[in-house]
């Protein structure tokens, strides 16, 4: 027989192209993503001469004239190169209102401009006249904490915390504090639907695991066709049933239960989120608690019953503390994946019903304030890596099965 | 408590427990079963008209069927999933395998870890994956290419491959192939000889999961997808938001049966690599 290599350095020999291919597919892209919610380089390189004036700069009052001198030819050329605009929103984020200060400095200032500022002594006067915004302290902190390209802004606006004008940090005010609020709404949310999942999954999973051989192929059937239908219909579904003139109001107009101007609002709000994402999860509990209760023989509960165990003795004390492998597997299961919910709360949770993976999809592509997204995510994902080394605790990750 | 009570609370308690799951399985399913009437509804609405309660054909139709046909963006919708699921999947199988055979040897070093790496994308939520997808593959040229959701569907697809696969490797008979090298085959002719067709079904049915996820992936898609990478569950999402009609149920019901095929071609792919273990 040949000489190889170790049977240990084959056996990671094989699984070093999957390896390879997820540090670079999955894991680098989460590192990419961790490096934007503290990193953000633009502004500095779109204005790279006022950040390194205004290094020198005490922060109290306003700079001096080579500052006013620096920005204004940075800010021209800037309009020409078309990067004025990605400037003037990142400074818009820290003080709002700068955003149009930023854009009219210099078309107000015209084409042409030579070293000599425009109709004015100094480029001071000159900047001011066209906003007075220049005149005052807040505007040049903005742009100087714009140009930092390292910042903790992004995590501490994503726990609504706020560096105030001295340095220090402290809450938001109660009208701004967004985040924190929602996160614990996803928290709950996330609770409440593994809870409900636990409550209607435990008996179903019992059913399928004791049903005998012919009944419980068939219900098994009932779990696994939603488990593989796609997450869009299932949510469609929900839509087609709950909405004002959907499937369920009309039975309950139908049998007189609701009149037909009361009818119920299950959808697009806080309801509609709970029961879709109950619904589109519950397989993920079923599975891992049939598995386990598969193994339990029948005949401890009729040991526990010759002995006289009433039936609800003999559950919880016999029955229930074998089933707690399932239990601890599907509810974290159900868990992590509900608090990543996005599609399902995205398109049944009107405005009340929205959890944070919405509001990352919220910044990623409406407000465009990526940093943040970042952050916000970045916290998501700390929380789920804490969740996964759990799960890996309680229940093994090499124990993880599908179906 | 006499023994009568105690029988009536008895049969009170298991009609108390038929109910409830008989409610339970309700609501996983009939959600999905409402889909496909409707889907033949001859108006434009959600819910069944009088028409389709008094069976009157009139009142069904196959319009809905016959709009996805004539509308040419389900058509490069199917394409762009079954590319992009085609290529994922085939990547994900292969080097899903391969690192499956790994995992599997008692040698292994590290274990529990590279596990951990490996199913690591199935975990993290994919608003997360998408995001740093999303930046990462920008910054390479990648975002709005369909290589770009390849190679993401890929990394989502792996881990289903992995355990399946795992799975089946565990009930594979080592001795098969010390015996195949005592009649001098190699390590290539052993595993594409010996190996792979004993644990081909554990491979196929990983294989489908990888491209069941590429094919129901949307997040992903909604963020670094463009025009021209839009995929089924991406046209149904702009559907659902914009411009809802039944079309979706229709589509919805495709897909249902899809599922339904998906669902046995695993189920019976199961049972045989079950009956080649014994």
């Amino acid at each position: 027989m040949k000489v190889g290599l170790s049977p240990r350095l084959r056996a990671a020999g094989l699984t070093v192209p999957l390896i390879a291919f997820i540090a670079v597919t999955f894991i680098a892209p989460l590192g990419t993503l961790l490096t934007r919610s503290v990193y953000d380089a633009e502004v500095a390189e779109i204005l790279p001469r006022t950040m390194a004036v205004l290094a020198d700069w005490d922060t109290s009052g306003t700079p001096s004239e080579a500052a006013y001198a620096t920005i204004a030819m940075e800010l021209l050329r800037a309009r020409d190169e078309r990067t004025l605009g990605r400037a003037a929103t990142r400074i818009n984020r820290i003080e709002s209102g700068l955003r149009s200060v930023v854009v009219k400095t210099p078309r107000r200032l015209g084409r042409d401009v030579g070293t000599e500022p425009p109709g004015a002594e100094t480029w001071r006067d000159a900047l001011v006249a066209i906003d007075e915004a220049w005149g005052e302290n807040a505007t040049w902190r903005a742009i100087r904490e714009a140009g930092q390209p390292f910042t903790s802004r992004h995590f501490l606006n994503a726990v609504d915390l706020e560096t105030r004008a001295d340095g220090s940090i402290a809450a938001m005010p109660e009208s701004r504090r967004i985040y924190v609020p929602l996160y614990l709404r996803t928290l709950w949310v996330s609770l409440g639907v593994t809870a409900l999942c636990l409550v209607i999954g435990y008996p179903i999973a019992h059913a399928i695991a004791h049903a005998g051989s012919r009944w419980s192929t068939t219900l098994l059937v009932l779990v696994l066709v939603p488990f593989w239908t796609s997450l869009l219909v299932r949510t469609t579904a929900w839509i087609v049933l709950l909405q004002n003139q959907g499937v369920v109001n009309d039975i309950l107009v139908a049998l007189g239960i609701v009149a037909d101007d009361g009818r119920l609002a299950m959808i697009y709000n806080m309801t509609g989120t709970f029961v879709a994402m109950t619904h589109v999860l519950l397989p993920f509990m079923v599975l891992p608690l049939y598995s386990v209760m598969r193994s339990i023989p029948t005949r401890h509960m009729d040991a526990a019953a010759s002995l006289g165990a009433t039936p609800m003795q003999a559950f919880r004390r016999v029955y229930w503390p074998q089933t707690l492998p399932g239990v601890g597997a599907g509810s974290l299961l159900v868990f992590i994946l509900a608090i990543g919910y996005y599609i399902t709360p995205a398109l049944v949770g009107g405005q009340s019903g929205q959890l944070i993976s919405n509001m990352i999809a919220y910044h990623m592509q409406t407000s465009l304030n990526w940093g943040l997204a970042a952050a916000l995510a970045a916290i998501l994902l700390l929380a789920v890596i804490g969740l996964y080394v759990l799960y890996d605790r309680v229940v093994g990750i090499d124990r993880m099965r599908l179906g | 408590m006499t023994a009568g009570t105690a029988f009536a609370g008895r049969r009170l308690g298991r009609y108390a427990y038929v109910g409830f799951c008989a409610c339970a399985f309700v609501f996983l399913v009939a959600p999905i079963l409402v889909i496909v009437p409707l889907s033949f509804n001859a108006e434009p609405y959600f819910t069944f008209t009088e028409g389709m309660l008094r069976l009157d054909p009139d009142a069904w139709s196959l319009r809905w069927y016959r709009s996805i046909v004539e509308d040419e963006q389900w058509g490069r919708a199917l394409a762009n999933s079954m590319i992009i699921g085609v290529a994922a999947t085939l990547i994900a199988t292969t080097l899903g395998t391969v690192a499956a055979l790994g995992l599997a040897n008692p040698a292994m070093p590290g274990r529990r870890l590279a596990m951990g790496i490996l199913i690591s994308p199935m975990i993290t939520p994919v608003i997360i994956v998408a995001v740093g997808v999303f930046f990462f593959y920008s910054n390479l040229g990648l975002a709005q290419t369909h290589l770009g959701l390849i190679l993401a569907h890929a990394a989502l697809g792996a881990p289903f491959v992995v355990i399946t696969v795992t799975a089946t490797l565990a009930g594979f008979d080592q001795t098969l192939m010390r015996a195949a090298a005592s009649l001098g085959a190699g390590a290539i002719t052993r595993f594409r000889r010996v190996q792979l067709p004993l644990i081909a079904p554990g491979v196929f049915s990983g294989g489908l999961f990888a491209f069941a996820a590429s094919f129901d992936e949307v997040v992903v898609v909604l963020l670094m997808g463009g025009l021209d990478q839009r995929t089924i569950p991406r046209q149904m999402w702009s559907g659902i938001r914009e411009q809802i009609s039944p079309t979706i149920l229709a589509v919805a019901t495709l897909l249902i049966i899809f599922a339904v095929l998906v669902l046995f071609t695993v189920e019976w792919l199961r049972r045989r690599s079950i009956e080649a273990a014994a």
